[in-house]
């Protein structure tokens, strides 16, 4: 553990965890993968409402992408059936890549919009998709050494 | 406004902290995260196949399905074929390799099995519960309600889990799971039967009664056919007397089996499962308009939707890897720390800011709040709210799990879950309540201190 001290010393930022967000789903239509886009208030102060927003709305379209009943999934699910769902074991099903998509998408929305706010969005898939969990992060303030990377003052907001 | 200054998360230099903690890994045995699944459950091939650990009478259907088949091929299928068609082995062979995969695969595959709330989750969603009383009162079951296609649904609490269940999940108690849309847990089949297993499930049933029937009707055939020649039932029966080791087996087999892929085609036909159906939970009562929210209102739909709708992966990362093995348990158990850590194919970004998560919170740092203006819940009744609500968690609603058979199906069998869920919060609070200390609490912006000093604890703030 010793070593993992050093690392997160040397780090300039030495970004420390403050508080946890929880976006809950909404059970409105049923049991299909959709999160809550009501803007939290502890978040308030951190990203615009907007971008949140359209995050968990692209979330959501992905999710009603994956879980959509309709042609695909239904020669899907025949083919599986005449081979006894052996092809599960072979081939990527439909909802696996909206997954892999998802996972891509996150990635993307942590590096351009919340990684420079402080914030930082888990993947529903690790929490079993039951929550979107945003990680809010505080900084103690002045930098110490620095190693290279710029910072961001957002006093101004 | 805010005084503190924000910094970017550097995800470069995260990502070369993960690099340089994941090479300490290799030199000490890394462990899956199947190894230190809560639930009951047993796995095998390093975590690609996993069963309940009461795996109940799967031997026993395992065998009764080779003996009877074996008997079949060997005893009744040459006369057959001699005397009639040989396809019968050939129809009899698909059935029973159909029968044969089915089951092993609605054994052997994750039913939906929810993974337990983290403790952050968990705190957050105690936080809002409103629990107004003191440590000595139990408050009452929580359940919360919710609209679905403008039906009000309740949402109970599960204990052991720690979360809400979503709708149309329930804790099986005898694996301690919640399973997404839980039907029932089946002994023959040794397994929960839930969303992910359920069309293995039904082929399973409706392919063993196409077998038994096939079965029956050859083995009758086959006698009546022996007799003839052998003018006399009960000397065909001396040539061939596994003839009627068959009959018998697939007689007492055919009423239940049949009888079960009955009840659930009309299951599967109106988008309903055995647990609903059993509790009653759409049906009116109170003289009250309550339909199935859930159905589409067509059979062909509904039909289409649970067995060719789409197929979730499993949300337990069964094969993914621990953290290293000398992380000390700080705050919270063991079967809770595999939570932590993320898959290995997901996006390093979240995976190395989950390790900085890892590192800081085994770490010892006295966290502040960086807003002077806004006094935030303080760390000290933040875990005397924790601590009240782990001790005074109330039983949740009892969970039913059923025999698979079609005469037991209305025999529901009730077994509490919440004493193992006390039992297991009550851990948590003793080991949380033993290292925490109070850190000096102050409203102005204090600098965040990470020091050596193995004693202090890490409050996890919400």
């Amino acid at each position: 553990m010793a070593t993992e001290f050093h690392n997160l010393q040397e780090l300039r930022h030495s970004a420390s965890l403050a508080n946890k967000v929880f976006i809950q789903r909404d059970y409105t239509d049923g049991t299909v993968c959709k999160f809550q886009t009501k803007f939290p208030s502890e978040l308030d102060s951190r990203i615009e409402r907007t971008l949140f927003e359209d995050t968990v709305k692209t979330l959501n379209n992905y999710y009603a992408e994956a879980e959509k009943i309709g042609g695909q999934s239904y020669l899907e699910g025949c083919l599986a059936c005449l081979t006894v769902y052996l092809i599960f074991l072979c081939i990527e099903t439909r909802y696996e890549k909206v997954l892999k998509k998802i996972s891509r998408y996150i990635q993307e929305q942590n590096e351009k919009v919340y990684a420079p706010r402080g914030l930082l969005i888990t993947d529903p898939i690790e929490r079993g998709m039951r929550v979107i969990e945003i990680s809010v992060y505080e900084d103690r303030g002045s930098s110490g050494s620095s190693s290279g990377s710029s910072t961001t003052s957002s006093s101004g907001r | 406004m805010k005084n503190c200054e924000y910094q970017q998360i550097d995800l470069r230099a995260l990502r070369t902290s993960t690099t340089r903690t994941s090479t300490n890994k290799n030199s000490q045995r890394v462990r899956r995260k199947w190894e230190v699944f809560p639930g009951k459950n047993r796995f095998y091939c390093d975590g690609r196949i996993m069963l309940a650990r009461q795996c109940g009478v799967l031997p026993l259907t395992i065998v009764l399905i080779f003996i009877t088949s074996g008997l079949f091929f060997r005893f009744d299928c040459p006369f057959l074929v001699h005397q009639l068609t040989v396809f019968i082995p050939v129809i009899g062979g698909v059935l029973f390799l159909f029968v044969v995969i089915t089951l092993l695969q609605t054994s052997f595959t994750d039913p939906g099995i929810l993974p337990r709330a983290l403790p952050d989750e968990a705190a957050d969603i105690e936080k809002q519960i409103d629990n107004s009383g003191s440590s000595t009162y139990r408050p009452p079951p929580r359940t919360k309600e919710i609209l679905i296609n403008n039906q009000v649904v309740k949402l109970k609490y599960c204990s052991t889990c720690k979360m809400f269940r979503p709708p149309r999940t329930s804790h099986c108690s005898l694996c301690d799971n919640c399973v997404e849309r839980f039907d029932h847990h089946c002994p023959w089949v040794g397994n929960c039967v839930g969303k992910r297993n359920y069309r293995f499930f039904y082929a399973f049933i409706v392919s063993l009664s196409f077998l038994t029937s096939f079965i029956f009707g050859c083995v009758i055939t086959h006698l009546t056919l022996r007799s003839q020649s052998v003018n006399g039932i009960i000397q065909a029966i001396k040539e061939s007397p596994a003839s009627v080791v068959e009959v018998v087996i697939c007689f007492f087999s055919i009423w239940s089996i049949l009888g079960l892929s009955g009840f659930h085609t009309y299951l599967v036909a109106s988008n309903l499962t055995t647990n609903e159906d059993i509790k009653g939970s759409w049906s009116s009562k109170r003289g009250e308009e309550s339909g199935n929210p859930y159905t589409y209102n067509n059979i062909f739909t509904n039909c289409c939707v649970v067995l060719c709708g789409p197929m979730q992966p499993s949300l337990i990362d069964r094969r993914g890897f621990l953290p290293p093995d000398d992380t000390p348990p700080i705050v919270t158990s063991d079967t809770e720390l595999p939570h932590f850590m993320a898959k290995n194919d997901t996006n390093m970004c979240t995976q190395s800011t989950k390790e900085l998560l890892e590192s800081v919170a085994h770490s010892t740092m006295i966290q502040s709040t960086c807003t002077p203006g806004t006094p935030k819940t303080t760390p000290v009744s933040q875990e005397s709210l924790l601590s009240t609500v782990s001790i005074t968690v109330s039983p949740s609603s009892k969970s039913p799990s059923t025999g698979c058979s079609g005469r037991q199906a209305r025999r529901p069998i009730d077994v509490p879950c919440s004493q193992r869920g006390s039992k297991q919060a009550a851990l948590h609070t003793h080991k949380t309540m033993l290292r925490v200390s109070s850190p000096p609490y102050s409203l102005g912006h204090s600098p965040i201190i990470l020091s050596d000093a193995p004693n202090m604890g890490f409050i996890p703030l919400n």
